[in-house]
């Protein structure tokens, strides 16, 4: 015999309701107000969930997306060539770019023939959710495990972050060229 | 009448008035602490140690806060109800026993402003002056959220009033006086009257509740229905008399509950600690055990609030009058019995 459909509970929490006549006890409502109280001075007396944010900070999983980062290559050439990929993926529409061609004497700042000459993400926009990082092509920009992702401030328009935040500073590159170098 | 009674009057009052300030300050904090903890946050902590400088901070707040007067003929009511509903908040602590005696300098200072021999009349006087300040407010703003929480401030507190002078009834054939002083001295030791008038206390307490318009009876202010209620046109320090004169109500109302049922100032061995220890020593301990008392039913009022969700309106009334008035009335009955039989 198997049960009716409307009895079976997979999960095991299902509840039957009923209407059931109360009891004197339960219309007195006293009870149910006592019971009440003691759930609520049980919470009195719990663990606060609170964190209490400038002093202590929540703890990052291992694998999570921080700030973006444009990528120089070993030696410390932008990588990005404005192809506009990135914009393109971005769900949040959060990133802008102006391609400009690299001039004579230029070679040493950039890799390809064209980069970007202005570079903006709206931190305000930007969800975080890297699909930037996969769209690349040439491996320009990616999501770092910086502890901070943007840090607050007072006007909308701080929050647009150009190439000044965003390129990878000269000296991490020539470090992490030495770094490769030395292994 | 020489100076120094005078002088020691003029002090006291001075102090039991800073005092009921004080504690409704601190309620505001204490409200906004409790609520935190029992929703397991930790509430105002930044401005000063554990945010107790937080209602200084709301105070400077609600001062510099833009004046607003809607568009309503009724400008002097419209001014004249948030100061009812303030004074008369703080007038109902003129009668209260908040200690036995000291002896200062020799003479012997009662701890209350007045022992007038009608104390309890006149606290349900006043406090039935506090709904004018709540219709007033309400009725002057000229807004139909506000008239209908004055509206239904003003019923809830006749309703209530009722069953609570029953229940108080009950009280006076118990002590046969009606001065807050004679009750506190007939509750020493443990002989206090919330073991002999258990059912009086909860209806008390229940209409304690609502004539302070605290949760569950906050019908008047419902934020959710009725925007603010009485004060939704209010801003700037007026609606802070408002939210001030709630807070002093509800401190005062615990100190009543603390006299009336928990032995006022009395704790067990008073009179041990008297003739033992001395005469101050013991009588501002008294002062302390009030406090812890009123402290006790203050906090009885919040952890309420954060517990109950708010009658609906024909509950209200059927509390009121088909639950609570009979019930007082049987109370009323049992009590005469019992006098009857055992004195």
């Amino acid at each position: 015999m198997s049960t009716a459909i409307q009895n079976i509970s997979l999960s095991g929490k299902k509840k039957q309701v009923s209407n059931k006549e109360m009891t004197f006890l339960e219309r007195l409502y006293l009870v149910a107000i006592i019971k009440g109280l003691m759930i609520t001075i049980k919470h009195f007396f719990r663990k606060k969930a609170t964190i209490h944010y400038p002093e202590q900070v929540r703890t990052f999983s291992p694998v999570y997306r921080g700030r973006h980062m444009l990528k120089r290559d070993e030696q410390g050439r932008e990588n990005c060539t404005a192809c506009g990929l990135c914009a393109l993926s971005c769900p949040a529409e959060a990133i802008t770019m102006k391609a400009a061609e690299r001039k004579r004497g230029e070679e040493h700042l950039y890799r390809e023939e064209k980069y970007a000459e202005i570079y903006e993400i709206n931190m305000l926009r930007c969800i975080f959710c890297g699909l930037c990082e996969e769209a690349c092509p040439k491996d320009a920009i990616y999501l770092t495990i910086s502890k901070e992702l943007v840090p607050a401030q007072y006007d909308r328009e701080d929050f647009i972050f150009g190439k000044d935040k965003l390129v990878m500073p000269l000296e991490m590159a020539i470090k992490n060229t030495q770094l490769k170098n030395a292994n | 009448m020489d100076s120094g009674f005078i002088i020691e009057k003029s002090v006291l009052i001075v102090v039991v008035f800073a005092v009921t300030m004080i504690m409704a300050m601190y309620s505001t904090w204490a409200e906004r602490k409790v609520a935190a903890f029992l929703q397991d946050r930790v509430g105002p902590n930044r401005a000063g140690w554990g945010g107790l400088l937080q209602p200084l901070a709301d105070g400077m707040k609600l001062f510099a806060k833009e004046e607003f007067e809607p568009n309503t003929p009724n400008k002097f009511l419209f001014f004249v109800g948030p100061a009812i509903a303030m004074s008369t908040a703080l007038m109902t602590s003129a009668v209260i026993p908040w200690g036995d005696k000291l002896e200062i300098f020799g003479r012997t200072v009662y701890l209350q402003a007045t022992d007038i021999d009608v104390s309890l009349l006149y606290i349900f006087g006043v406090v039935s002056v506090g709904v004018y300040g709540i219709m007033i407010g309400g009725w002057a703003s000229n807004n139909k959220f506000s008239l209908m929480g004055a509206v239904r401030a003003a019923s809830q507190m006749v309703s209530y009033e009722v069953a609570m002078g029953l229940s108080m009834i009950a009280l006076l054939m118990m002590t046969g006086t009606l001065s807050l002083k004679e009750i506190s001295e007939q509750q020493a030791g443990m002989n206090w009257n919330v073991f002999y008038q258990p059912v009086g206390f909860l209806i008390f307490l229940i209409c304690a509740f609502a004539e302070t318009n605290r949760t569950p009876f906050d019908l008047a202010e419902c934020e959710s229905e009725l925007i603010g209620g009485y004060h939704t046109e209010y801003s700037s320090m007026k609606m802070g008399f408002y939210l001030f004169a709630e807070y002093a109500n509800m401190f005062i109302s615990s100190t009543i509950l603390a006299v009336l049922y928990f032995g006022g100032y009395n704790y067990p061995g008073m009179q041990w600690m008297v003739e033992n220890v001395g005469v101050n020593t013991a009588n501002v301990l008294g002062i302390g055990v009030l406090f812890v008392k009123i402290c006790f039913f203050i906090f009885f009022y919040m952890w309420v609030r954060w517990t109950i969700p708010r009658f609906r309106y024909d509950q209200l009334m059927n509390l009121g009058w088909k639950i609570l008035i009979p019930l007082s009335i049987i109370n009323i009955i049992i009590t005469g019995i019992c006098i009857l039989a055992f004195k």
